[in-house]
This record gives structure tokens, sequence and C-alpha cells, in this order.
């Protein structure tokens, strides 16, 4: 996904000399096709987090459209104040690619997991918080980012990831994509956690259970008609996220449906961290099974709520 | 190291300046009056004599950009603003009222001429940066200008941006420290020591000079001689006083920043400011 996206971003290079790549001393050889074509607008910077964001800012007043490139963890927390004052405060199109959001760097360990980030950068005015769920849909993305007018961040996963979006659902930043339709169940997912939703609306499908599946690749700004609209039709909705339960998607989808009068009542949970440090090595995989965000525990937490 | 502020009066633009600062603490009751008064003269030299600029086309693509990094000396750059027509006089009088344009620290796209929200320390060099680059990639000749303070040198943006800047060989830009030595606890050798001052920017790749930051001619003669050098960023020490003017608030930390200053004590102040410059004015 992380290749994609650059690759993408070199190919808006070569159409739009605005466009600008900033990378904060990351792996040897990135992009090198647009560090050779385009050197002047190639910045291979130091660890300075905070100063990059500024000077993106700064870039940005007068006209350029520069993406910036690290590890997701060091694009929100350590320069979370440049974000907001510089990026947010001044509403330039500055766009922050994190490598590695959610538990990709579970083998390093805590420092490296960014499973706060949804929720500290929607809390700031005029940010765009995107995150795909694989390669494909990140081809869509990218080419929208262009003329955005606000800054956004783009949430990477692991690489490989396999390929469940659609390409004949049009993407749009801002609007949620519905994959299932059904009846009882809503399951709604973002990033990689739209593959578990998938397979577990096939799972509940075969016991007679007619689930959709809410595609919410934008979190903020948050597509409320599309998910009020899709929340409408079921009993139970299910959030699941890579995340901490405090403040990502859940917490989205929980703000919008207690404010919704619905006339039938809904149940709902969320899938997410609990709210703690992840201490435990491994992998993305083991540590998002540790704590139940598998399709398995979607699928068991409908059954449980359509039966309650 | 450094120079020793000459013990020249101030002139009377300088003195008028002080107590149109004094006159505006009237009616807001608060403000960072000791650091308004330690970079007046440096503003002040900088919209009369130095920077590009149209007040009536602020977005003029060829002007040179001015970022008060330690946006808490606004007061002292409101009073160019106005005095050089990027708005009204009579905004002066609201500043941080309900409803007004002006605040207790700049605010970009909010006040005309402002190119850069400050207040939080450490944020106006990165982007002056960023704008300094953008001018060599669109091959446009402006130059930036960005003001920090001594306490602000205690951030570590400050810091990075430094090491960016001399990468990059920025001889557009130019940053001026306002040396008052004093931060708002106290004196800066206590709070956080910063000396070798000059030999530290130097070392991190800066062109640097020193220049005595409430002479008039001293400063525009440095800043006539911008760049220092073809290939480095240049860096502006301006040794300065906190709160300079009057004795009373003079390297007084309790007038960094102040609120609820009663009318009769500003009176005071300006009687202050009156009677010690003519007393300079007769040595």
């Amino acid at each position: 996904m992380r290749k994609t996206c650059l690759n993408e971003v070199y190919k808006l290079a070569k159409r739009d000399e605005r466009v600008v790549f900033i990378g904060s001393d990351i792996g040897t050889g990135t992009l090198d096709n647009f560090r050779q074509e385009f050197p002047e607008r190639f910045f291979m910077e130091g660890v300075s987090e905070g100063h990059l964001i500024g000077m993106m800012t700064g870039l940005a007043m007068n006209g350029k459209i520069p993406y910036l490139n690290t590890i997701a963890t060091f694009l929100t927390r350590r320069c979370y104040e440049q974000v907001l004052l510089d990026a947010g405060l001044h509403r330039q199109p500055i766009r922050i690619i994190g490598s590695g959001g959610g538990t990709v760097y579970a083998p390093l360990g805590p420092t490296h997991l960014a499973t706060e980030d949804i929720a500290i950068l929607r809390a700031i005015p005029y940010m765009t918080v995107i995150v795909p769920c694989d390669a494909e849909e990140m081809k869509r993305l990218m080419p929208q980012t262009l003329d955005y007018p606000d800054p956004i961040y783009i949430r990477l996963a692991k690489g490989g990831d396999p390929i469940v979006s659609d390409p004949s659902k049009p993407f749009q930043i801002g609007k949620a994509i519905p994959l299932r339709e059904g009846s009882d169940v809503l399951l709604v997912s973002t990033g990689i956690t739209t593959r578990l939703a998938l397979e577990a609306a096939d799972i509940l499908a075969k016991q007679g259970v007619s689930t959709s599946v809410l595609h919410i690749h934008t979190i903020k700004p948050l597509d409320e008609d599309k998910l009020r609209e899709s929340m409408r039709a079921v009993k139970v909705i299910i959030s699941i996220e890579e995340h901490t339960i405090m403040g990502g998607l859940g917490s989205a989808v929980a703000e919008v449906l207690a404010e919704t009068g619905f006339n039938q009542p809904k149940k709902f949970s969320r899938l997410a961290f609990p709210d703690i440090f992840l201490e435990e090595y491994g992998s993305q995989d083991t540590s998002m099974k540790r704590f139940g965000i598998t399709s398995e525990n979607a699928v068991e937490k409908a059954m449980t709520l359509l039966n309650s | 190291m450094g120079i020793n502020n000459i013990l020249k009066p101030l002139d009377a633009i300088s003195l008028q300046q002080r107590k149109q600062i004094l006159q505006i603490l009237k009616k807001t009751g608060r403000g960072h009056i000791g650091s308004a008064f330690s970079l007046l003269e440096i503003v002040r030299v900088l919209y009369d004599d130095i920077l590009k600029y149209d007040p009536n086309h602020c977005e003029w693509p060829e002007r040179d950009r001015f970022i008060l990094s330690k946006g808490h000396g606004c007061l002292g750059l409101y009073i160019q603003l106005a005095r050089k027509g990027f708005f009204a006089e009579d905004e002066l009088w609201r500043v941080s009222e309900d409803g007004a344009m002006l605040g207790g620290h700049p605010e970009y796209g909010r006040v005309p001429g402002i190119e850069a929200s400050t207040g939080s320390l450490g944020h106006g060099l990165p982007i002056g940066i960023g704008i300094a680059l953008s001018a060599r990639l669109d091959k446009k000749d402006f130059r930036t200008f960005v003001l920090i303070g001594d306490g602000e040198c205690n951030e570590g943006t400050i810091w990075e941006a430094a090491l960016s800047a001399s990468k990059h060989k920025l001889s557009n830009l130019i940053v001026m420290v306002d040396y008052n030595k004093f931060q708002c606890y106290g004196p800066a050798l206590e709070v956080q020591n910063l000396e070798p001052l000059a030999d530290k920017w130097q070392s991190f790749g800066f062109e640097v000079q020193e220049v005595d930051g409430h002479n008039v001619d001293a400063l525009l003669m440095v800043f006539k001689s911008l760049p220092f050098t073809d290939d480095k960023p240049n860096l502006i020490i301006c040794h300065t006083i906190k709160g300079k003017g009057i004795s009373e608030l003079e390297n007084n930390p309790s007038w960094h920043h102040k609120s609820r200053v009663p009318e009769t004590e500003i009176t005071r102040l300006i009687n202050l400011l009156d009677s010690e410059h003519e007393k300079n004015l007769l040595k």
C-alpha cells in the first residue's frame, strides 16, 4: 500500500509541478525515480517531524502541495501541535502519509504503534482523516488529494493486504462506500478491518443473517448521511477498527447513533483495542486476535446482540 | 560576548510608539509590554526601510515575508502595520475585545499583513523555512524574515529548523533573535543559559552578526548588508532590553506580561517614559 501510495505521489508530481515530496529520514531508495527526475522537489530531511510539518505549511502557503511520509506514530503524536496549529489553524493543503498505521509494527513494540492516531487527528478542525482498505483503493484516492483544499492524514496499512475494495463503486473523499446491503446487522469498518467485516458478513449470511457492510475510508469528515441511512435498516450495529476504543471509528459511529432519533431501537457494540498500552510483541494479526478484532468475534457479537 | 546597548536616547518615533503601546494597554488592561518594547526598533526599521510590501495588496506574491515567531510581542508589530495602512488604527484600541480583529497573538488569515499565526513558541521559523524554500523553487527573489525570542531558543524545533536552513543554504532567510536576556520567569542565564549564542548559531551553519537592537541606524546598516553570504542563512543577534524605555520595566520579568493594569498606573508610566526620556536627552 505504501509503495502504491508513493508511486501515486510520483505520478502526481509528473503532472503537476506544485507537488513536493518530503521524507523524514525514511528507507533508502524511497522514490528514487522522483528524486532523479525532480530533485528540486524531493526533500529527504532529518528526523525532525515537528519542524517538517511547519516547513510543509510554509511551502503550502506559497502554492505547493507537499506530501510527507514517515512512520505514523511520529507524524501524529510527536508533532501533534504542529499538525494542529501549523497545518490545521492555517488550513493548508499538506498531506501526511503515515506508514504502519495501527499495529503494523507490533514486533517493534508500543513506541511504534499508531493506535490513537485517528482519535487525536479527528479532533483537529479542517483535518481530513482517510484510512484506505487496500492498494487499489489507494490508487483511486491519491488523484483526489491533488486539489483537495484541506490538510489530509492518510493511514497506511502493512502492504500486500488482500484487495477487498470494489472498483465498480466510485471513490470520493468523504463518502462512505456500502459494500453489502442487509436488513439485520450493519458492520461499519475502516482500513483493513473492512476485510474482516466482509468475511463476517459472509459467515452471517450462511447463518441466515442479512448483513450490511459500510466501508468508511474517510473518518473525518464523516459521511453521516450514509451512516444514518445504513443504520436505519438494521437492528444491530457493530464497528470494527484497528484502533483504541477511545475516540476512533467506533466513537464517531456512536456519536451519530446517539444523536439520531431512530424509531426502532438499535443494539451497538465496538470492536477495538481496549484503553491500555499494547505491550505484547508478535504481529499485527496476533495483536488484533488477542483483543478480538476478528471476523469471528464480529459474528459472535452480532449473534449475541441479535438474540438478546 | 555581544554589544553593549548604547545609552542613546530613543528618538521621537520610538518614544511615540512606546506611548501608543501603553495607551493600548490602557484600553485592554493586558499585554506583553516588556516584549513589545524589546522588539520595537527591530520591526520598525524593517517596515520603514527594509521590507517590500503593499498594504493594499497583502497577498502580493513578490512581497517580503515577516513572521513574528515570538507572537506575544505582537503589540510592537500591530502598531507598525496600522501605521503602514494594513488596517485602520481604530483596531488598535480594541485588541482582545470580543469581536476584535486583533488579539493577544497574531493571526494569519484574520489580520492583514500577518504571515503566520504564532503564540506557541517554535513554530514561526519552520514555517519561514518552508516559505523561503518555496521562493527558491519558484525562482522568486523575495526574502523571509523571522523574529524569534531568546526564550524561544529553548524550543527544540528552533534547532531542528536551524539544521534544515543551513542544509538548504537559505541565504534568502533572515532570522533575528530578540536577545533581551530575560524570559518569563527571570534572567535567561538562570532559566536556560543560551551562551555562547553566536557560536551556537555559527556552528549550526548560519552567518551571524550582532547589533544593538534599539539603535535604529545600526539596525538599518546590518539589514542593508544582507545577505551576509550567498550560501548560508543569516542570523542577527539583536541585543535588546526587555521593557526598554522605562527603567521600572527594564529587565523586570514581572512586566513580561501584565494584566488588570489600572488606568492610573498606565498614566503614571506614560509620564515616567516622558520624564526619563527628557533626562536622557540632557545627559
